[in-house]
């Protein structure tokens, strides 16, 4: 019982946290639990079935730009809605006509899947509505925003942990090792990943969503920033993708790492964020939980 | 009007040719994903551009003294970088995951060392910027120029694949890496070496691309991605094959900015790429599998 009440716990912890932390600490919550729900949706599809995604911000933006766009015109949860289904159909889009190959299509569409949205947005603006830039105007405060993001990062959590003990995510772990295998055992391979593909894609793109309002301003060039991909890869990785608190365990210390890092050395800040990756594919090719695990194993071994 | 797109088109994709041409060697031969490719060509045109603006040194001189550096680089990057990841993956399939990862880590790295050095700014030069007439239509000398040098490296490079020993040994490893040893090949030199090539060509275009396009610190993804979907185009590790890919694309592209709207090139790049992905994915010149 402990694994779900422990967490429960924690959650309402979280949930009463910013009653007592000054506004700049909110924030830092709030971009934290955005990355942890970034990584874990990530996590989700790629962690499990080894077809990395390099589109997070494709989705991440996408939400962001439903509500810059709709925000005038229909409620809240409209347009979140809006907003969840614009990213699925996406996913199903691009799921359809890539993840039916191998992977590296997949990889190679979602590397510039971001580029092209964010070009087709902005030419759509430019030339059909003459607007480049938007504004958002919503009645919701920087609290409820803290609230939402840590309920998607609940949900996205939860539902990473039932998908690992389901049907499904046995599916995609047999799909990771091996697809030949997957398909001789009777697996639906293209229907599994795009299911996990699209579920994955609809939080990425609700998790934009709901941060929209922190930006007030929204332009394609801000919310189709490449870092935001880069840096979700980097801390799924760090933890252990295939784990289910992995993402959780990478987000959170590199996000402070990142902020502190960001605002330090804002010259040099691509550069460190580059030589960090490239190190935890070296170092830590499995993540931090694998590595510990390995490493206790080993200690146990020595003394038994 | 029709003769100027087609002209145009073929100058245009013999660039983008060249670009591709070095890419399918290094997925081909040294089986790396290389996706801060875009990047090695961008360091390219950035020396030349410094090099032409700080020293006066014009750019076809600095191009034999650029490709060679990129050369080193590429031999030096595989010896450190990527080596390590072939000897971990063994024959296990993790390589190309591996490789998509750590040159993902690279394009970001050296991104941030050519926004540092260079700035966040568009470049471009002018050199030999005068119109020569080709057919009736007035093409600017320096992408005439760039043209002549598709077409020399990238025919030297089919020739010298098809019909020299080297070229065959290259080709033993980019079919089978795991029997090359078998008739006394050193399946990590030659993917050494096929990387460095791949980045003496990317270089080779950085530097031919200075010469008549602007270009910032950020844009590599673009040149990447273009050169990927040539790749796929025609077929991977298929060099004939590229060559073909990149000039219809460069008509394409050409095509589209001058009939449609220029803001719309990549998007054809991609309806392109979806296209080949649906209905050959083996690429348009491969063999089905």
């Amino acid at each position: 019982m402990s694994r779900i009440i422990l967490p429960l716990i924690g959650l309402a912890l979280l949930a009463i946290v910013p009653l007592i932390v000054t506004d700049y600490g909110l924030g830092l919550l709030i971009g934290a639990a955005t990355y942890v729900t970034l990584a874990s949706a990530w996590a989700l599809f790629s962690g499990q079935t080894h077809y990395i995604s390099l589109a997070t911000v494709a989705f991440y933006g996408t939400g962001a730009y439903t509500v810059a766009v709709l925000n005038e015109t229909l409620g809240y949860g409209a347009v979140l809605l809006c907003a969840a289904l614009i990213g699925g159909t996406i996913a199903l889009v691009v799921g359809l006509a890539t993840l039916r190959l191998r992977g590296v299509y997949f990889v190679i569409f979602s590397f510039g899947l971001a580029e092209l949205v964010r070009q087709l947005i902005t030419w759509y603006e430019v030339n059909v509505t003459g607007t480049l830039g938007r504004y958002i105007f919503l009645d919701i405060t920087t609290r409820q925003i803290y609230w939402q993001m840590l309920g998607l990062a609940a949900i996205t959590i939860a539902l990473t942990a039932w998908i690992h003990r389901s049907r499904l995510g046995m599916a995609l772990r047999v799909i990771g090792d091996d697809e030949t295998v997957a398909a001789h055992s009777g697996i639906n391979l293209a229907r599994v990943k795009l299911l996990a593909f699209v579920l994955s894609a609809v939080i990425l793109t609700l998790a934009g969503a709901i941060t929209s309002p922190r930006y007030v301003y929204v332009e394609p060039s801000i919310v189709f920033n490449p870092t935001i991909s880069f840096l979700t890869v980097i801390m799924a990785l760090l933890g252990g993708a295939n784990r289910l608190w992995g993402p959780t365990l990478g987000a959170v210390p590199l996000f402070l790492i990142f902020e502190w890092l960001s605002s330090n050395f804002p010259d040099s800040y691509p550069i460190l964020l580059g030589l960090l990756f490239i190190g935890v594919v070296f170092l830590v090719p499995n993540g931090l939980i694998a590595s510990t695990e390995r490493l206790l194993g080993k200690a146990k071994g020595a003394r038994g | 009007m029709l003769s100027t797109t087609l002209i145009l088109g073929l100058v245009l994709g013999g660039t983008y040719a060249l670009l591709a041409l070095g890419l399918t060697l290094q997925y081909g031969i040294a089986r790396i994903m290389n996706l801060a490719y875009g990047e090695f060509t961008l360091i390219a045109a950035f020396l030349v551009v410094a090099s032409f603006q700080h020293l006066g040194v014009p750019p076809l001189v600095a191009l034999p003294f650029v490709t060679i550096a990129g050369y080193g680089f590429g031999w030096l990057l595989y010896q450190v970088m990527m080596r390590p990841l072939v000897a971990r993956s063994g024959s296990s399939g993790r390589l190309e995951v591996d490789s998509i990862l750590a040159t993902f880590g690279l394009l970001f790295l050296i991104q941030g060392v050519l926004l540092v050095g260079f700035g966040a700014n568009f470049t471009s030069i002018s050199y030999l910027d005068r119109g020569i007439d080709v057919l009736g239509v007035s093409v600017a000398l320096n992408r005439l120029i760039a043209f002549a040098i598709c077409v020399l490296a990238g025919g030297a490079l089919v020739v010298a694949l098809q019909k020299t020993r080297w070229g065959l040994i290259m080709r033993a490893v980019a079919l089978t890496p795991g029997s090359a040893p078998l008739v006394g090949i050193d399946v990590n030199r030659v993917a050494r070496q096929g990387f460095a090539i791949g980045s003496a060509l990317a270089a080779t275009a950085g530097a031919s691309i200075s010469m008549y396009q602007t270009f910032s610190a950020t844009g590599g993804v673009v040149f990447t991605m273009k050169a990927l979907v040539i790749v796929i185009m025609g077929g991977v590790g298929n060099v004939p094959g590229a060559l073909a890919a990149g000039l219809a694309l460069g008509l394409l592209e050409t095509f589209v900015a001058t009939a449609i709207d220029p803001g719309l090139t990549l998007a054809a790049t991609f309806a392109i790429f979806l296209l080949v992905l649906l209905w050959r994915p083996q690429g348009l010149f491969g063999a089905r599998t």
